[in-house]
């Protein structure tokens, strides 16, 4: 009827606008008839008969609808004695308490770092030494053949050494850590850390759902900036966007975990190495996560001004995790998926790196130009110019930090040797120089930089501006250069380093 | 079609009644589907399980509100009819404004699912209900699925599901996602609402007379406003409410884009976010 009503559309209405005295009934079925109804009509007549009704009859409408559900649930539920609840109860109140509740959070986490340290090292070790034998191997068969040096130190000095290193450091303890980690998960026991951390979100003046987001980081930064759309507040949204970055992803913690296993712990007596292993990247974690408080609190005071809103979290009941689903998810999903992504960017930076060191300006690679180039800037962070190097040839992934580091000082001809990942220290140690302080402040600057390729796509598509994705860039690198360039000249201040 | 994967064999021992059927998981296979079914319900109550369960697909799931934000699709055959299900976002109601309810309620109101099976926690079925109401003032095509009936048991709790259906006006059916417990008789059901073979007269708030009449004024005008819009009584009540969401999804044209967008079987799209929702 709209159609074909159309063809007298203008001329109609407009008469009937203009006599206001027409009646409503009578206006309506015109434009009914002779016109299809603009949004705007629709809307203002909405309006129109809102002023119809009483008042309170947008409660009458929520409240009908509560009292409904109740009437009907009380009906169809009857309670035949409470067994289990009382126990569910009884955790609650133990992991959720005022005074146990954050250490109960720090002691599960340390003890799942714990038992990655402890069960990683061997395998890794032993994973190192098969992958190299192959290389060597493989070298030895290419040069039989006659193939032209720089062929296999491409394929494999280059490449392939990056694939190994990045299996081997990674593997082990991935394939630990994850299968604890979705445990945990699937018990319920993410959103018991959302409540024992929401007031401090609030102090941030940040959203309490908050924490599930982090939460989700720990597995990977760019699923906790999706996740991030639970939470309702634009404003909080954003915070918990740009702040999700300092909890270390799936990706970064193997990173920390062997630098806390073989270069930290290392210091201490054998009988405590594991603990001080677990305890440094438990640190670590303490530490991104206050600045995950800190710099929410900054942003809510500054560019993203606000209170932070309310919300109810649902504690859900504990459930029994089921196994099976467990070990594919966290094997499969998790582990093969980071450790893929990770080769794929691992072979391409091992050419880069085999090509860096092999092409000779003067009479140093050009992998010692940048690094020397760089070596001032690192010194002031307490760093060096090889491990910055790494860092940027790492920016597509940042799981082959420290792979791509070894792989830079052994591509720099500095260390000629294939060494285990126990013998690593020594290397490092005696031969270029590194400290405590090195291992320190490399950790934190794992902990605190940028956000990998993957994460800063994640966060431009989220919140559809270039200018927060770049952000998220400058508050993560900023923080880490401020951070350790802090601790690197106290510690020299107090000659510790 | 592979008919030798993955058939899940039924609990009811009778092989002549009509509930001995097949279900074939079909997983990504989303393309040439007869029907659209779509999960809703409240985060945390076993919809992802019971997608996993349907489709043979690996989504997410997680002991914790939230896990699902985008929307995934899978495929299921049952009795020869293809289905695509579509697990949505868990919602607490569809009044809200955050993103991830509002693809639930998007799809709910414009991608006019031949049904939707509002799974529900049988341990917390009241607050289940607030959502269950909203969506059957939504569309009729509605099946409650009482979800962890074995949960509820062993925490003390029998739910009647007959007083449920009866209460709603649309079928509910106790299972239990994890097990399998009951997923044959849901399937059937959700099939007998589709086909027409089970009437469904959905429980509505009726309000005062006044509230009727407004109602009743509105909807012709939103019908010939956006043309093949469903749910027109819905948009009334909410532009009643001065829903500002809807205001504005009217005012842009979103709603008519939405309507047209949806309609289409867009498969390409479909399997996109299916891979999406398998990592």
């Amino acid at each position: 009827m709209n159609r074909d009503g159309r063809w007298q559309k203008g001329k109609d209405v407009r008469a009937i606008r203009s006599h206001p005295e027409i009646s409503r009934e009578k206006r309506n079925k015109h434009v009914m008839q002779k016109q299809q109804p603009t949004p705007e009509d629709v809307i203002a007549k909405a309006a129109e008969l809102r002023g119809t009704l009483s008042s309170g009859f947008r409660d009458e409408i929520v409240k009908s609808l509560y009292s409904e559900a109740e009437r009907i649930a009380r009906r169809a539920v009857k309670h035949i004695g409470e067994r289990r609840y009382d126990l569910d109860q009884k955790i609650d109140r133990l992991v959720t308490s005022p005074i146990f509740g954050l250490p109960i959070m720090l002691l599960l986490l340390a003890a799942i770092i714990w038992v990655t340290v402890i069960g990683a090292n061997v395998p890794s070790d032993l994973i190192a030494r098969a992958l190299f034998w192959v290389e060597e191997q493989a070298a030895g068969l290419f040069d039989a053949w006659g193939l032209p040096w720089w062929v296999t130190g491409f394929v494999w000095h280059g490449v392939w050494r990056g694939l190994a290193w990045v299996v081997s450091v990674m593997l082990p303890p991935m394939a630990i850590f994850f299968p604890m980690f979705t445990i945990l998960e699937d018990l319920g026991y993410l959103p018991r850390v959302a409540f024992n951390l929401d007031f401090l979100f609030k102090k941030a003046g940040a959203h309490g759902k908050q924490a599930l987001t982090m939460a989700m980081g720990f597995g990977c930064n760019a699923a906790g900036v999706v996740a991030t759309r639970v939470i309702d507040s634009p404003r909080e949204r954003l915070i918990a966007i740009l702040t999700n970055n300092f909890v270390p992803c799936n990706g970064r913690f193997p990173t920390l975990i062997m630098l806390g296993t073989v270069f930290v712990a290392a210091a201490f007596p054998p009988a405590f190495a594991s603990f001080v292993a677990a305890g440094s990247v438990v640190a670590v974690v303490v530490i991104g996560v206050g600045f995950t408080f800190l710099m929410s609190w900054l942003l809510s005071r500054t560019i993203l001004k606000g209170e932070a809103s309310a919300f109810t979290l649902e504690l859900p009941p504990y459930r029994r995790p089921n196994i099976l689903r467990i070990l594919y998810t966290s094997l499969i999903d998790r582990t093969l998926f980071v450790l893929w992504r990770a080769i794929q960017t691992a072979a391409p930076a091992g050419a880069v790196i085999w090509i860096l060191a092999n092409i000779h300006l003067g009479d140093a690679s050009l992998a010692q130009h940048i690094a020397d180039f760089l070596d001032p800037f690192g010194y002031l962070l307490g760093l060096d110019g090889v491990i910055l190097l790494a860092y940027i040839i790492a920016i597509p992934a940042n799981e082959i930090v420290v792979p791509t580091m070894l792989m830079v000082y052994m591509g720099t001809g500095m260390m000629t040797d294939l060494p285990a990942l126990s013998e690593l220290k020594t290397l490092l140690v005696d031969i270029h120089g590194w400290t405590m302080l090195t291992a320190v402040n490399l950790m934190l600057f794992a902990l605190l930089h940028n956000p990998c390729a993957t994460a800063i796509l994640t966060i431009y598509k989220e919140t559809n501006s270039k200018k927060w994705a770049a952000l998220s860039v400058v508050i993560t690198l900023g923080t880490a250069f401020l951070v350790t360039f802090l601790t690197a000249t106290v510690a020299r201040l107090l000659g510790w380093a | 079609m592979n008919t030798d994967n993955m058939n899940i064999k039924p609990s009811e021992p009778c092989e002549t009644c009509p509930a001995f059927t097949h279900l074939e998981q079909m997983g990504l296979k989303v393309e040439n589907f007869d029907r659209v079914v779509a999960l809703a319900g409240n985060p945390n109550t076993g919809k992802s399980t019971l997608f996993n369960t349907l489709t043979g697909l690996k989504q997410h799931t997680g002991n914790w509100p939230g896990k699902t934000v985008t929307r995934a699709e899978g495929g299921y055959q049952f009795n020869g009819v293809r289905y695509k299900l579509v697990d949505l976002p868990g919602t607490y109601s569809l009044l809200s404004a955050s993103q991830d309810e509002e693809v639930a309620r998007d799809f709910i109101l414009f991608g006019q699912p031949d049904c939707v099976i509002v799974v529900t926690d049988a341990t917390a079925l009241e607050r289940n209900l607030n959502l269950a109401l909203q969506v059957i003032e939504i569309t009729e095509h509605v099946v409650i699925a009482v979800n962890m009936m074995d949960e509820a048991r062993r925490k003390g709790l029998d739910v009647d599901t007959r007083s449920l259906a009866r209460d709603l006006g649309v079928p509910a059916v106790p299972i239990s996602a994890r097990t399998g417990e009951g997923i044959h008789a849901l399937l059937s059901t959700v099939a007998g609402v589709i086909e027409g073979e089970i009437k469904t007269r959905p429980h509505r708030a009726e309000g005062t007379p006044e509230f009727q009449r407004a109602v009743a004024e509105l909807v012709p005008l939103i019908e010939a406003a956006a043309p093949g819009i469903p749910n027109a009584r819905w948009l009334a009540i909410r532009l009643l409410d001065g829903d500002a969401h809807v205001e504005r999804a009217l005012r842009s044209g979103e709603l008519a884009e939405l309507v047209a967008r949806q309609r289409r079987a867009d498969t390409r799209f479909s399997r996109k976010m299916a891979l999406q929702g398998q990592q």
